[in-house]
């Protein structure tokens, strides 16, 4: 099982990389906010595969929790800022 | 209860799968706006839930349980503000007439 969760995990990062590319070259500001919420939905994911490799599920949870919080946070910003000030 | 668990955590990774090919090859904003914000927050849901099935009944658990459904409340709504901000500075919608260059 815990093989199986470490390459869950490779085949999500590979996902991750492959969004880099939209965040690096994405035409406009709105792609690369897009790019990033993704990136961090796929990054929780990831630390809570990480706690069940190292069998720390308790403390990466936390974490967890955190990285979903400030993501949200995150795009929310972006996005008013975006929209108050007509940044595209 | 592996087996539930590995299914649904194979369902989950081909949904996150489907919302990157989604984001790389889609023609325009709006319409990559519209596969990653639904593959993504189903992937991940089924991730977690596939997570719950693994540990058990135990507070990490109802944990996973209660990142899900704030995944399941903000997403949706950080993909709507996105899509407000977009729609509010009038970026242009995609259409499917192609402009012909070539004509006088």
């Amino acid at each position: 099982m815990i093989n199986f969760f470490i390459m869950t995990s490779i085949i999500i990062l590979c996902l991750v990389f492959l969004c880099l590319y939209r965040a690096a070259f994405g035409p406009g500001v709105l792609n690369r906010i897009i790019a990033v919420n993704v990136i961090g939905t796929k990054t929780i994911v990831v630390i809570l595969f990480m706690g069940l490799i190292f069998k720390r599920v308790d403390m990466f949870i936390d974490i967890s929790i955190v990285y979903a919080l400030m993501n949200f946070i995150a795009t929310l910003t972006f996005s008013k800022y975006s929209r108050t000030k007509g940044v595209l | 209860m592996y087996i539930v668990s590995m299914f649904f955590i194979i369902c989950g990774t081909f949904f996150l799968f489907a919302g990157t090919i989604g984001l790389l090859r889609l023609p325009d904003f709006y319409t990559r706006m519209h596969a990653t914000g639904k593959c993504d927050t189903l992937g991940s849901i089924l991730i977690l839930f596939g997570m719950t099935f693994y540990l058990g009944p135990s507070l990490e658990s109802i944990k996973i349980i209660l990142i899900m459904v704030f995944v399941f409340l903000t997403s949706p709504t950080a993909t709507h503000s996105i899509g407000k901000a977009a729609f509010d500075n009038k970026l242009p919608l995609w259409t499917k007439e192609k402009k012909n260059d070539l004509a006088t």
